[in-house]
């Protein structure tokens, strides 16, 4: 096994260890604590496919994260107050059902980053970065603005959403529902990686006219992973509405965009587990800093500028190499 | 196959002031190398994309294989039969050497929306893609990252990648070039073989090479076609030597 | 609607565009020469408008605050450029973007960390408040009306600077070839601090003039930098003629939008519904505007086509 291997099952086991321990210990705030972390990284799960593997440097993934966050309130919204969604064309009622709403969390941020990959990936480099972001601004004001699901004040679930055979209000339960379905995204990215798209993914990264030269449109290409990629940080983002019972307009803010993609950098851009890495030292941190200095992000930001200027390949690379480089 | 595969016909493209390409008419046959030749700024880079689809002429048409590509795009072309290699190697550097031949089975085999199971267990792929690297003797190193490739094996898998196509036609910009003297004489052999496989339309600029290779040569000045013959013709032609080998000797 | 209100709307739109414009100028410099993204540009526009705040509340004095508000971005943008932005400009788009936005968090909360979180307000001079009375009877604000002034006299400047100097040569020759300028002898490094301080101080003042009519607080800087973003993106980065036009479309569309879609929809809506939903398009009506503009030209307005 190689050193990565070792630190990612060192990862996974740490992630599942200490909220079991934190059930066994009565402590539901480390629960919490590790449910956000499981969930944060499979919202960096999804970018780490387009900008890892696809080298697209999204800022606008906070729209699919938003989106799949919507897609839970207003489901869940319509169904706790016993109204239809729409009537017309045809009717579509409320559900408190988690795989129903990750369903519609998946198809709406999947359409999405369709609609925006379309129109972003016509440009490629700086224009790309600022056209996300700018998109993911665009659907910022339009939900603070659009008031009918709460507008700028955010919409309050008020019952966690139901998993046939399990008791979601449970933290350890619902901590499990998340942590699996991390475990099966980060399985799908390790097989993506792998497949004839990954091949045909990461060669549009490194060189897209010998892709385009071998009969492949890396338009396409890219598009496709593009979307793929939405639509995993948009199934995180329906089960962090979940988690905190609560969505509102800042899952579409331009921070939120920042914040995953710092995940994945911190952690390792392109590695597998890079985004799990990244977003548990991001929460850790957010909750020991927090503690101590209201200024936290400032620490936050040097950490940082220091990854991006001296450990390029984040934690992981600095981890798996440390010795390499020493002996 | 009585017609040429490819041809070209009074294709212009103009940049501004400069015209690159002024009404070319070429064509190329079947079991042929035919060489493109001319000075530097000739526009011979620019007739290459025009007739790989990277760029849009402005008037003028490209026919190849008995069908009007003129408005299809690289990918498209690619997918009909058209292997290309890069005067720069444009490989994915990262990527092993095996790996870079099997995105070319890929594209070929046209179905690179899989998501699953791994590439490199598909056994027609692979297959394909380690018959091609055998063709210029770089199976062995198949297991090399690209990028720790010597400039003359990574010249070696810009052709494997393009064989994996199965083409009906080469389009090599420049392959010899940077080789030096060895290296070009190692290489010439192996471009005279892949004739049989698909004809092939050479741009290069070792004099050598070309006499050794060519059928026909078509010489470019000033993005017109002075002349097109045999070796022998193109020797002789006293337009060509006064535009163009004058100048070198 | 009538004629006055429209009127009244239009100039709003020009003078949102003008202050926009002074900090989309900087960006596309700074990306044109030294090809770097740089998320940190809106937290310079906040720099200025504090700094501007502080000398105002010390000294009582619109000018000082101005001066300040470009003396402080200026020297921030010095510091910041030579201690971290000039390891980014080999690196590739996603490292300056993750190093500025670190550098986003450092200024927000160390202003926050100085300043606190409340609000601080700067005045506008007792010389240029209330309104002024333009011909055909139409009452506006003396102070915007001097921002679009100033706006477009540093918009001229600018011409002026990248046209008819020395710098103004270099940057260009930077622009289209950065060997060229090592050739010409001239010191590359020195070169892009000035620039980027430059920059910087365009963003502090506008952030200043604006501040003076919203409040100053943190995060103030980022809505601003992502419309520039918007602004640069349609007019094409590196061209500072493409960002003043940019700047204006997106100050009249953004304007014009919020007034005019509600009172479209009224037109076949009742007044309630008509108002939310035209609230809502107007919000989206300049990223609607970018997204047909890269239709049909992926370059931007005045981009180079590649």
């Amino acid at each position: 096994m190689s050193r990565e291997a070792y630190i990612n099952a060192i990862v996974v086991a740490v992630l599942l260890a200490v909220p079991l321990w934190a059930w066994v210990a009565d402590a539901p705030f480390i629960i919490t604590l590790a449910t956000r972390i499981a969930i944060l990284a499979l919202a960096g799960v999804g970018l780490n496919i387009a900008l890892g593997l696809g080298g697209m440097v999204s800022l606008g993934h906070a729209v699919f994260f938003g989106i799949g966050g919507y897609a839970m309130g207003i489901l869940a919204s319509h169904a706790q107050d016993y109204s239809p969604l729409m009537e017309w064309p045809f009717l579509i009622e409320g559900t408190k059902s988690m795989p129903v709403i990750w369903l519609a969390a998946l198809l709406m941020s999947g359409l999405a980053a369709l609609l925006i990959g379309f129109l972003s990936l016509r440009t490629s480099g700086v224009y790309f970065i600022m056209i996300t972001l700018a998109f993911g601004q665009m659907f910022f004001y339009f939900t603070v603005s659009w008031p009918a699901y709460g507008g700028e004040d955010g919409l309050p679930i008020y019952v966690r959403n139901s998993f046939p055979g399990l008791n979601t209000l449970d933290p350890i339960q619902f901590f499990l529902i998340c942590f699996a379905v991390l475990g099966l995204a980060l399985g799908f990215s390790a097989a993506l990686a792998r497949s004839p798209f990954g091949l045909a993914l990461n060669a549009t990264r490194q060189q897209a006219t010998r892709v385009e030269a071998v009969g492949i449109a890396p338009f396409r290409i890219r598009l496709v992973g593009f979307v793929i990629s939405g639509m995993i940080t948009g199934l995180a983002g329906a089960l962090f509405a979940d988690l905190n019972r609560f969505v509102s307009p800042t899952m579409f803010s331009w921070q939120t965009s920042g914040e995953i993609m710092v995940f994945v950098i911190l952690g390792g851009v392109a590695r597998l587990f890079g985004p799990v890495v990244g977003a548990a030292i991001f929460i850790t941190l957010e909750h020991l800093l927090g503690g101590v200095s209201d200024y936290w992000h400032i620490y936050l930001g040097a950490l940082l500028l220091l990854v991006v200027l001296f450990a390029r390949g984040g934690v992981i690379g600095l981890l798996s190499s440390w010795r390499k480089a020493s002996v | 196959m009585s017609d040429p595969l490819l041809s070209v016909h009074g294709l212009s493209k103009r940049f501004g002031a400069l015209q690159a390409s002024n009404d070319i008419t070429l064509d190329v046959r079947s079991g042929e190398i035919h060489a493109l030749i001319g000075p530097n700024g000739a526009g011979k880079s620019t007739l290459i994309q025009q007739i790989c689809g990277a760029l849009r002429p402005d008037t003028g048409e490209v026919w190849f294989d008995g069908q009007n590509v003129t408005p299809l795009s690289v990918a498209e072309r690619a997918r009909m039969g058209l292997g290309r290699t890069f005067q720069i190697s444009s490989l994915a550097m990262e990527d092993t050497v095996l790996q870079n031949a099997v995105l070319g089975a890929l594209g070929g085999h046209g179905a690179p929306f899989r998501f699953f199971r791994p590439v490199l267990k598909d056994a027609a792929l692979v297959a394909r893609a380690e018959e091609a690297l055998a063709r210029v003797d770089m199976l062995k190193f198949a297991d090399k990252r690209t990028a720790d490739l010597s400039h003359g094996q990574r010249r070696q898998l810009e052709i494997a990648v393009a064989l994996t196509l199965q083409p009906k036609l080469f389009v090599m910009d420049e392959p010899m070039a940077g080789l030096g003297a060895s290296g070009t004489k190692d290489l010439t052999p192996i471009l005279s073989a892949l004739r049989h496989d698909a004809p092939i339309l050479l741009v290069e600029h070792d004099m050598d090479a070309v006499f050794a290779l060519a059928d026909r040569i078509s010489v470019l000045v000033y993005g017109k076609v002075i002349a097109t013959g045999t070796v022998d013709e193109i020797r002789a032609d006293a337009a060509v030597r006064e535009a163009y080998l004058g100048e070198d000797a | 609607m009538s004629a006055i209100l429209l009127i009244e709307q239009i100039l709003n739109g020009l003078q949102f565009g003008v202050m926009l414009f002074l900090t989309a100028a900087g960006l596309t410099l700074v990306f044109g020469v030294m090809g770097l993204i740089n998320l940190a540009h809106g937290s310079l526009y906040m720099v200025g408008a504090f700094a501007a705040a502080a000398v105002a509340a010390a000294t009582g004095s619109f000018f000082l605050a101005l001066v300040a508000s470009l003396a402080a971005a200026a020297a921030a943008g010095a510091i910041v450029e030579v201690v971290v932005i000039r390891r980014l400009y080999n690196r590739d788009h996603l490292d300056q973007v993750l190093a500025t936005f670190a550098l986003i968090l450092i200024f927000s909360e160390g202003t926050r960390w100085i300043f606190g979180s409340f609000p601080l307000f700067l005045n506008i001079p007792e010389a240029l408040s209330g309104p002024v009375t333009l011909p055909g009877g139409i009452q506006y604000s003396l102070y915007r009306l001097v921002l679009i002034g100033i706006g477009l006299a540093v918009a001229l400047g600018l011409f002026l600077l990248i046209n008819k100097t020395r710098l103004g040569i270099q940057i260009r020759a930077g622009e289209n070839d950065r060997e060229m300028i090592a050739a010409l002898g001239i010191d590359i490094s020195r070169l892009y601090t000035i620039v980027f301080a430059l920059g910087a101080a365009l963003a502090g003042f506008a952030g200043a003039l604006v501040g003076a009519i919203q409040s100053v607080q943190v995060g103030m800087g980022e809505p601003v930098l992502i419309l520039a973003f918007v602004v640069i993106v349609i007019g094409g980065i590196g061209s500072i003629k493409g960002a003043l036009v940019g700047s204006i479309l997106v100050g009249l569309t953004d304007t014009l939008g919020g007034v005019l879609l509600p009172s479209f929809f009224k037109l076949f809506m009742d007044n309630a519904a008509a108002t939310a939903t035209g609230t809502a398009l107007a919000t989206m009506a300049i990223y609607i505007l970018m997204a047909l503009i890269l239709v049909v030209k992926p370059t931007g307005l005045y981009g180079a086509s590649t």
